[in-house]
């Protein structure tokens, strides 16, 4: 016996798009169901960017405990740590259970239906999940993405994707990360903190390659200190499980046998438009993502799309942000996606973090553009934490001055990120940074500095 | 340290007063030698004043729209140097000359550094006017662009006057204030409307309203319309641009009519005339500078064809053209624009069947054209289509008699009529 709902707004998907979509389009009146197969908050807050916090941060604790128990410049005497993974997961998990229920607490203050659920698309208006079927007005796809997967590499036994990489039963001895972006660096990292030796095998010639060699070169650096071992040029061909061997084709040629307990695959992310019926709406495409246009709008009527499956740049913050308008489009408001930056942050260590345009994007972009860097080196808040590496790295235009970028590598730039979009968003001029006071000591005296720095009176360098 | 002081300049004409259009700089402006300090306006003709020295503006003489008697002081330059007035002999501002708002108190301070303004340097335009290219992104807050959202508005044709062009949320107040009266004619035809407009009458407009109404005051208005069988003359016109057009250039009436004047003018002395009414003198002239009357974006002006019995057709007609050309882009010389002895004024396309042209004194006569219809006339008890066209005549009565000014209209029809008579002599 078939059940049908009727509702305005159909959402399928519960991650960061699609539960910010639920929530506005509640504040806005409409009538919103929500279909989520997993758990509310999707990759984000399950298994992603919060869990993975977590773990660096027990990685970074472990560490720092580690570093005081046998050379602490900092005057402290510990006994060498020991970790209880389990714990450490039990704590992440903890976490990811507060922010999961505080979602749903949300999404039920805004009076949105929450089904859970497997979505099967019928067409632009109808959808089913088990034996109910809903029909709706306006239907927002926010399916998110999956890890790309290595046919070489089925994940299984010790070959793990990031999932598994964030709830460990036991710290690995050694692990190979195959793939040095941003995900394969945070594991790694966080992995040859929690003792694990850890290799980087990565096929271009550098770790990073979305972002300039200048901004990664911190990185690189904490790299070697910590011992990971990079093997920039290398591919993957297989893993013998007798061994336990990861066989890597050198640029030379020559197959090298790794011998390792654990691979984690982190190459990449790719939409998720399988395995729920997609094809029947027989939407128009752009490559592997859904295409859509300034208002997230997918080539049929009242079908929207946002988030990672929409494409490129697969960042929770542009996904709530769509997530946001298409509700305000939906309840008759005038509105266009039309950021002027969307910020990108890699919790390496050092951090990284990138918005709007970098050099070498601003000159592709006919911009003559001034580019000035401050070094931590010269900040005391840096020299506190025990950070020397690292800068912050302005682009303006030479002719008005108008920002067009910020970057940052260094020791908690992530929070950086917030001034650095303002600044793009409000379209500040140098000399708006370079006028405002920044606090002392902090780490953004240095964006002043740097901005200081583009209009040739740095104070401190 | 001495102080240059430039008095208002007597342009000419025995002008008693100019009137200050624009000021080009300010107190303090660094000036150098030739750079235009002020606009200033007499009979018609804007005429820059230029600064014979290198200083700093220490004062101004007034402010634009007044009206200043030749001789007052206009500016004051403080200059390295005696200048030429005596410290101690500083003069107080003469007679209508500043109100005392306007000017500064002369700064006894040395001269800073700073480098003289650029002579004529142009007003920095704040921001874009308008449409910026298709894909330069506007520059605004998020804040901005989500007003400008709601509102329907396109960024992109917001002028930002901001720094770097920055679109603030005035200049989105001002764009939607300017379209709410732009779209109340459409929207709303027949919302009661309560806004007002003041605008200022100052420079070209004050000096055109005075000159109207001096005229019409003054003068002994009459008029006299006559139609005129323009057929013969429309064709031989016709068949010059078609010979002709490709290297001497094309012809209108105009030319037509002014030599039908130079020709009619040689029987009626007194109609090419100008009539001092203050000191009870008529000047009869043997020249004919013809005044033709053209609108410029700032108004009416009449620039002169001079000696027009001494130009061929081609001749008038490319002076006519070069004087409308140099009076609509503001080029025109005062004496380009003064010292005519009778004007002729056409609307063209827009010329009506009647007009009542109102003199330009202290000539004593005006002759208006108004538009040529093809209308069925009868000729010798046969209906046959025609080129008509009035004329539109006045005259001052006070110096030409009706009966004069009948017959010169109807001089000028004869010799349209005939073309020939015209060139014959």
């Amino acid at each position: 016996m078939q059940q049908t709902l009727n509702t305005t707004l159909l959402i399928i998907g519960g991650g960061p798009g699609g539960y910010v979509a639920a929530i506005r389009a509640g504040q806005l009146g409409i009538s919103t169901i929500l279909v989520e197969g997993q758990a509310l908050g999707g990759t984000c807050l399950n298994i992603g960017c919060i869990p993975s916090k977590a773990l660096i941060h027990v990685a970074e604790q472990f560490h720092q405990t580690q570093h005081h128990s046998q050379h602490s410049a900092l005057g402290i005497n510990v006994s060498a740590p020991t970790l209880d993974i389990g714990k450490s997961v039990e704590w992440k998990d903890g976490i990811v259970d507060r922010l999961t229920t505080g979602v749903a607490a949300l999404l039920k203050k805004h009076k949105v239906q929450v089904i859970q659920g497997w979505a099967k698309v019928i067409d632009g208006k109808t959808v089913e999940v088990g034996d109910t079927r809903i029909q709706c007005e306006h239907l927002l796809l926010a399916t998110g993405s999956k890890s790309v997967n290595l046919p070489m590499l089925p994940i299984g036994g010790p070959i793990i994707s990031s999932t598994e990489a964030l709830a460990p039963k036991s710290v690995p001895k050694r692990l190979i990360v195959v793939g040095g972006g941003y995900i394969g660096l945070e594991l790694g990292i966080a992995y040859r903190k929690l003792g694990a030796e850890v290799s980087v095998v990565e096929a271009q010639d550098r770790i990073l390659p979305a972002y300039d060699a200048e901004l990664t070169q911190p990185v690189n650096e904490a790299l070697k200190q910590l011992g990971v071992k990079l093997y920039l040029k290398h591919s993957v061909e297989g893993f013998d499980l007798q061994g336990n061997t990861l066989q890597v084709r050198a640029p030379n040629g020559e197959t090298l046998n790794l011998a390792t307990d654990q691979v984690l695959v982190a190459v990449g992310r790719k939409p998720n438009t399988q395995g729920w019926n997609l094809e029947a709406l027989n939407l128009d495409m752009n490559g592997s993502t859904i295409k859509i246009d300034n208002r997230c709008a997918t080539s049929m009527r009242n079908v929207w799309a946002i988030g990672d499956l929409s494409g490129e740049p697969m960042l929770a913050h542009r996904a709530m942000a769509q997530g946001e308008m298409v509700a305000e489009l939906i309840s008759s408001k005038h509105r266009e996606f039309n950021p002027t930056a969307i910020a990108a942050v890699c919790f390496t260590d050092p951090e990284l973090v990138v918005v709007g345009k970098t050099p070498d994007e601003a000159k592709a972009a006919g911009l003559d553009c001034i580019v000035s860097n401050f070094p931590f080196a010269a900040n005391g808040r840096a020299m506190t934490l025990e950070s020397k590496s690292g800068f912050v790295r302005v682009v303006a235009r030479r002719d008005n001055h108008l920002i067009v970028g910020w970057q940052a590598v260094g020791v908690g730039v992530s929070e950086l990120s917030t001034a650095f979009g303002q600044s793009l968003e409000m379209g500040a001029r140098l000399e708006d940074i370079a006028g405002t006071i920044h606090a002392h000591p902090t780490l953004g005296e240095a964006v002043q500095e740097a901005a200081l720095r583009a209009l040739g009176h740095a104070l401190h360098l | 340290m001495g102080t240059h002081v430039i008095k208002m300049p007597d342009i000419g004409e025995g002008i008693a007063e100019v009137e200050l259009s624009v000021w080009h700089v300010k107190v303090g402006d660094m000036v150098v030698e030739d750079q235009v300090l002020a606009d200033v306006m007499t009979d018609k003709a804007m005429v820059d004043i230029p600064s014979p020295v290198h200083g700093k503006v220490i004062s101004l003489g007034g402010e634009p729209g007044e009206v200043m008697a030749v001789g007052s002081v206009l500016i004051s330059i403080e200059v390295e140097g005696e200048g030429n007035v005596k410290a101690s002999s500083q003069p107080a501002p003469v007679a209508q000359a500043p109100k005392p708002a306007a000017v500064a108190a002369p700064k006894v301070e040395a001269v800073v550094e700073s480098k003289p303004a650029v002579p004529a340097r142009p007003v920095a335009p704040q921001g874009p006017m308008v449409a910026r290219e298709a894909d330069e992104r506007p520059l605004a807050s998020p804040a901005v662009r989500k007003h400008a959202l709601d509102a329907g508005i396109q960024l992109r044709l917001v002028r930002g006057t901001g720094p770097a062009g920055r679109i603030l949320h005035e200049d989105l107040e001002a764009y939607l204030a300017q379209g709410q009266s732009n779209a109340s004619s459409t929207v709303a035809a027949y919302a009661e409307r309560n806004d007002e407009q003041q605008i200022p009458v100052i420079g070209m407009r004050r000096k055109i309203a005075q000159r109207m109404q001096d005229a019409t005051q003054r003068a002994a208005h009459f008029s006299y319309v006559e139609e005129i069988d323009v057929t013969a003359v429309e064709e031989l016109r016709a068949h010059l641009n078609e010979k002709h057009g490709a290297t001497r250039g094309k012809l209108t009436l105009l030319p037509f009519l002014v030599r039908a004047m130079v020709v009619a003018l040689r029987d009626f002395p007194q109609i090419n005339a100008r009539y001092d009414d203050e000191a009870q003198v008529i000047t009869r002239l043997g020249a004919v500078h013809v005044g033709v009357a053209t609108q410029s974006d700032i108004g009416l002006m009449v620039p002169v064809v001079r000696h027009a019995e001494a130009r061929s057709l081609w001749d008038s007609a490319a002076e006519i053209s070069r004087l409308a050309t140099a009076a609509r882009n503001g080029k025109a010389s005062r004496d380009e624009l003064s010292g005519s002895t009778i004007t002729l004024t056409s609307l063209g396309a827009l010329g009506g069947i009647v007009s009542t042209p109102v003199l330009n004194l202290p000539e004593v006569a005006i002759v208006g054209v108004n538009k040529i219809v093809e209308r069925p006339m009868v000729i010798k008890g046969q209906i046959v289509i025609r080129k008509m066209m009035n004329l539109s005549s006045s005259f001052d009565h006070r110096v030409v008699d009706g009966m004069d000014a009948a017959q010169f209209i109807q001089a000028i029809r004869g010799l349209l009529e005939q073309p020939a008579t015209l060139f014959v002599e």
